[in-house]
């Protein structure tokens, strides 16, 4: 079979031509740079860029802070799409179109809303401040900012999902006795949990690379407060193009190991659906 | 990638009578009280603090920021950077939906997921790609110099920056569609003898059209608002090279919060019109797959 037949259609040539050449104009060729650039980088300095101490604190803020921001959306993320999926009350469409918002809305303007929110004289900032907890300019608004980005990930996985389990056989386990737990235990969560892990991946792995919402309540003390995409910032305005494309490199290669996973998650979650409907 | 993107459609839910318990009611009430409480303090609360604040300082003070020249040209470019950008990620969308949902070739998937990989590049990371491509130090930087062409800390940077952020946004919207849609229709038309533009204009076109729609909202509410990317390549030089988001930026870092949270309400404004926009879509039936 040659490329492109059987069919009658036109413009195999043309469409194919164009995405291949503007692809790799625009994703490609930029790509291969950082590559070849942190290749080219003598391993002394690559190992300093990598592995300084401040480069250690920000993997530790980043990666730490966007995994437990994950496990935040996981929970809530999955009583959010459960109150969407199983329940009628009045804004539910309301609430359902607001999901979305975090995608919608640009960065810096998240930024400074939830910045001025949490702050200490903010409107939610002021009682959290009284009780002894800081948000603004802490780790905390850290991980509240990553957690504000991942939240449609997490729940525009599992929503459909849910929509999806098979609501006889809830109805056919509790006619067999089973109590409302053990369903949930033993046909939805299992039912569902591709779906989990797919939301949690993909929540981790925005709020991993996030920088607009994150750089405004963070304060960016280095060391501190300091996310690994600030410090490619400051590597970059101070021209140091090799230490920013070292921890650029190690983000991109942590991106494609959870690209990957997500992949392997997608396709077990298929298997899953093809073989459950059998 | 499935960027979590399934549309919430919402069935009308099956009530199943008799099995309402005073322990389900209250478990209800706990769940729905729990999703209230988390949605209203990390969407709406920063919601309401865009206007709240925006308007602190009365209606005159709101306009003000509009009336300085810095301001009126960061909205200039941002709209110019989405006059450019979105219609070219429309037409590389529909060209690449044309081809790999139409015909078999060879390393399909490859290139499926090579589209999707903006989506999981870190926007700092695409910015700083174009920095060290096109930047003084960068591959192409002392040829660009002595041809006295400036793409970083310049408009064009801008524009490709944004362009790589929201490369896959309409691409990955067609694709599924016209995977499932199928080729029948386009072969008969062909077939009875119309042409190629013909077939793409009158049979594809309108099978595709709310897809299509969909796609170009998203990837304009993105092209609008991107920050980091942009951040990057930008130089933030005021007037000049900064879009609506950075000046939001430097605003509040001359600690003018009245004055940012302004422009911010604006792209408050486009965020919010872009999810009617988005289930208005969603009402016509169309489901993101």
């Amino acid at each position: 079979m040659r490329d492109g037949q059987p069919t009658v259609l036109p413009g195999f040539g043309l469409t194919l031509g164009f995405t291949t050449f503007f692809l790799s104009a625009v994703v490609l060729l930029p790509l291969a740079a950082l590559v070849l650039l942190a290749a080219s980088t003598p391993l002394h300095q690559l190992l300093d860029a990598v592995a300084s101490p401040r480069a250690l604190a920000s993997y530790e803020l980043s990666f730490g802070g966007a995994l437990l921001a994950a496990c935040i959306n996981l929970v809530f993320g999955f009583i959010i799409a459960w109150t969407l999926a199983r329940y009628e009350f009045p804004g539910r469409r309301l609430m359902d179109a607001m999901i979305d918002l975090p995608f919608a809305l640009p960065t810096a303007v998240s930024g400074i809303a939830l910045t001025a929110v949490f702050s200490a004289n903010g409107w939610l900032g002021r009682y959290l401040d009284e009780i002894g907890i800081h948000v603004a300019y802490t780790r905390l608004g850290v991980i509240m900012a990553m957690t504000l980005i991942g939240m449609p990930f997490a729940v525009r996985t599992v929503q459909p999902a849910l929509l999806e389990v098979q609501r006889d056989l809830e109805d056919a386990a509790e006619t067999l006795g089973a109590g409302r737990w053990y369903v949930f235990r033993r046909v939805i969560v299992p039912a569902v949990l591709p779906a989990i892990l797919t939301g949690f991946t993909l929540a981790f792995a925005r709020a991993l690379g996030e920088y607009g919402s994150v750089i405004f309540i963070s304060g960016n003390l280095p060391m501190k407060t300091e996310i690994t995409p600030l410090l490619i910032v400051i590597h970059l305005e101070e021209f140091d193009y090799h230490g920013a494309a070292a921890l650029g490199f190690v983000m991109l290669a942590a991106s494609f190991v959870i690209l990957l996973a997500i992949n392997l998650l997608q396709a077990w979650g298929r298997d899953r659906m093809v073989r459950g409907a059998r | 990638m499935a960027a979590g993107a399934h549309s919430g459609a919402l069935e009308d839910l099956d009530t199943r009578p008799g099995r309402e318990t005073i322990v389900s009611a209250l478990f209800r009430r706990g769940l729905i009280g729990l999703s209230v409480a988390f949605l209203a303090a990390l969407l709406l609360a920063p919601l309401a603090m865009v206007f709240a604040s925006a308007f602190h300082d009365g209606v005159q003070r709101y306009l003000q920021t509009f009336a300085d020249p810095d301001t009126q040209a960061a909205i200039r470019l941002t709209l110019l950077t989405a006059l450019i950008v979105v219609p070219a990620n429309t037409l590389f969308g529909l060209a690449a939906a044309w081809a790999i949902a139409k015909f078999e070739f060879r390393g399909k998937s490859l290139l499926i997921t090579l589209i999707d990989l903006p989506v999981a590049v870190s926007p700092v990371i695409s910015g700083m790609l174009f920095v060290l491509l096109f930047g003084m130090r960068g591959w192409f930087g002392a040829w660009l110099a002595a041809n006295g062409i400036s793409i970083v800390f310049a408009a064009p940077g801008i524009m490709i920056a944004t362009l790589f952020v929201t490369f896959p946004y309409v691409a990955r919207e067609l694709i599924p569609l016209m995977q499932q849609l199928g080729n029948d229709e386009e072969e008969a038309a062909i077939t009875l003898g119309a042409g190629a533009w013909m077939t793409f204009f009158r049979v594809t076109l309108p099978k595709i059209r709310w897809g299509l729609l969909y796609g170009v909202i998203l990837c304009n509410a993105r092209a609008m608002g991107e920050f980091g990317a942009v951040s990057v390549v930008s130089g933030h030089i005021r007037g000049l090279t900064n879009t609506m988001p950075l000046a939001i930026e430097a605003l509040y870092d001359d600690y003018d919060f009245t004055g940012a949270f302004a422009v911010a309400s604006l792209l408050t404004l486009l965020a919010l019109m872009t999810l009617a926009l988005k289930s208005l879509v969603e009402r016509t039936g169309y489901r993101r797959r």
